[in-house]
């Protein structure tokens, strides 16, 4: 395509650029809303809009969206939900991802009678609507005594998040050549030696994507959270609902911009380090 | 070495786990979308009951609509946005890195931090509106969120701005696998960048036309999180959609047999678009496998 592009009048690269850079600001203008009304004032925003540059630097919205706001009667901010979030992502993004690599290592390479239909009935899993598992889920919960908490959330998302990981892992463990397996196995390797040193030395790039995938996923869910907990014990998604209702009757943008931002921020840092890999699971992931 | 049934034992439990609870949940839904179970399960048989009341109900009826109106309109737009930069990008641009960033940047940010700004910049007395009149043009209006008729439309401009980026990532890897001997062949004869796009690039990655499309379309008929951020539904019940009204039955007004026929329905919606495609997927396969 070089020449041809080479070819072309100036007039024409000027317009390219200009609308890839329109688009660009398109994207841009509700991040940069919120941060700018992060540290605006609320009788600035009051008066004007929720666009336009802060007045005065109003820094003290951090600390309020985090320690000291009330969210359904409890004036802590949102750090104790942020807490919950964290709480319920590290444990179910660690245990997910290690038991889709066992699993995806199993249909794989591990072949066994049956295989192909399991793994279809675990990819059932990943275009399945939440809605159908509502209702079941809530009596194991209950049946659990695992109501109305973080742990509920933990295991939930463990076992939705296996037809994510198991998939991804899979469909990267295929790419491993027989041979290598059976040179392995003629040496009297077993199951988990043959996974130990052969398949998890291979697998950095594929545990990656599917951390991040389900790092990504698990914070930003939101029907899980605001179904199965309340009060204190939902995760941020589900607080930050919470929040613009209680802050529909005396708006504060200001703080609640900044408790916005302090949600997103986790994942945005993983898109801004991680974006190759992001995409990758994305695009993997993409039937969800 | 482990004894192979050791193995067996290492290797069911987590497969069985998610093997049986999707196809358990699933029946398990299906079974009480059939019973007269309200707040608490029962297990007498009733028939097609809640689905005739959910089908007659017109909150189902508005959300099916507002499902086929924001399904059009998202799929639509985000493709042609998605597909437009995918094309812009793909002409030896400097800083290509950062714009692709930029474009998809809101696909990693939760649905409910979009809504909720989105809602602000929307919302008559406190964004856009304001911030125009506030410029001196003391007539201008843009209240399509509180208006009845024009809400479910502002649900499109932020699911697509939210999904473009990724339509955009999946149309220029398309875009760029195509066979280069094709580009050089179409040069030879003369042809200029913009009919070399539509005569070889567009004729040659339809098939991502179609998955982007499929992929986007069951967005929609899942999405809950964007509108229940944005509009919570309304104004009143204008800008429902089925996930939505699944949640309402089973969570607020407890019926959860009602609840769950309409979650049928809605896994019947997914379906509709889910297995055709798989179908299509199929039979390309085969076709490459015969002509490959």
């Amino acid at each position: 395509m070089a020449e041809a592009i080479r070819r072309q009048a100036p007039l024409s690269r000027w317009v390219i650029y200009a609308v890839l850079i329109l688009f660009a600001a398109f994207y841009l203008v509700p991040l940069l809303v919120t941060v700018l009304n992060s540290v605006r004032t609320e009788q600035d925003i009051g008066s004007t809009s929720v666009v336009g540059w802060p007045r005065e630097l109003a820094l003290s919205n951090f600390g309020k969206a985090w320690g000291t706001y009330c969210i359904a009667q409890r004036c802590e901010g949102i750090s104790p939900f942020m807490l919950n979030s964290i709480m319920m992502v590290v444990p179910a993004t660690i245990i997910s991802t290690l038991i889709g690599a066992l699993n995806g290592y199993s249909i794989a390479l591990w072949r066994f009678r049956g295989d192909n239909w399991v793994f279809g009935i675990i990819t059932l899993g990943v275009f399945l609507p939440e809605q159908m598992k509502l209702v079941p889920w809530t009596l194991v919960l209950r049946d659990l005594g695992l109501s109305n908490t973080i742990t509920a959330l933990v295991f939930i998302h463990v076992i939705q998040g296996i037809s994510f990981t198991t998939l991804f892992c899979r469909n990267y463990y295929v790419a491993i050549p027989p041979d290598l397996l059976k040179a392995a196995k003629i040496d009297g390797a077993g199951y988990f030696r043959i996974f130990w040193r052969i398949v998890l030395p291979l697998s950095p790039p594929i545990l990656i994507v599917t951390v991040i995938w389900q790092f990504t996923h698990i914070w930003n869910e939101f029907l899980y959270g605001v179904t199965f907990t309340t009060g204190a014990q939902q995760p941020v998604t589900a607080a930050l609902i919470a929040l613009s209702v209680s802050v529909a009757e005396a708006p504060q943008y200001g703080v609640q911009s900044a408790a916005v931002l302090i949600a997103a921020l986790p994942t945005l840092l993983v898109y801004l380090f991680g974006g190759k890999y992001f995409l990758r699971g994305l695009t993997a992931g993409a039937v969800k | 070495m482990l004894a192979p049934w050791l193995v067996h034992l290492v290797l069911w439990p987590p497969l069985l786990v998610s093997v049986v609870h999707i196809i358990g949940f699933t029946g398990y839904t299906t079974w009480i979308s059939f019973t007269s179970s309200t707040l608490i399960p029962e297990n007498d048989f009733v028939g097609l009951r809640n689905y005739n009341s959910v089908l007659a109900s017109r909150n189902w009826t508005i959300a099916t609509e507002n499902l086929l109106i924001f399904g059009t309109g998202f799929v639509v737009l985000t493709t042609a946005i998605g597909l437009t930069l995918a094309v812009l990008l793909d002409q030896r641009i400097r800083a290509e890195n950062v714009l692709r960033t930029i474009y998809l940047y809101p696909m990693a940010v939760s649905f409910v931090v979009t809504g909720t700004v989105w809602s602000w910049l929307l919302n008559p007395s406190i964004g856009i509106q304001k911030l125009v009149r506030g410029l001196g043009w003391e007539a201008f209006r843009f209240d399509w969120v509180v208006d009845r008729d024009m809400a479910i439309y502002t649900i499109v401009i932020a699911g697509a701005w939210q999904a473009s980026g990724f339509a955009m990532a999946l149309f220029l890897a398309g875009i760029r696998s195509v066979d280069a001997d094709l580009y050089k062949a179409a040069q030879i004869d003369g042809a200029g960048p913009w009919r070399i796009y539509r005569r070889v690039v567009l004729p040659a990655i339809w098939p991502i036309f179609i998955a982007v499309m499929v992929i986007l379309l069951q967005y929609t008929i899942k999405t809950f999180d964007l509108v229940r951020a944005l509009t919570g539904g309304g104004p009143g019940i204008a800008t429902q959609l089925p996930s939505l009204v699944v949640y309402d039955l089973m969570f607020q007004r407890g019926l959860l047999g009602r609840g769950s026929a309409a979650a049928v329905l809605m896994l019947l919606y997914l379906l509709a678009v889910l297995l055709p495609y798989f179908a299509f997927v199929q039979w390309r396969k085969r076709r490459n496998a015969r002509h490959g």
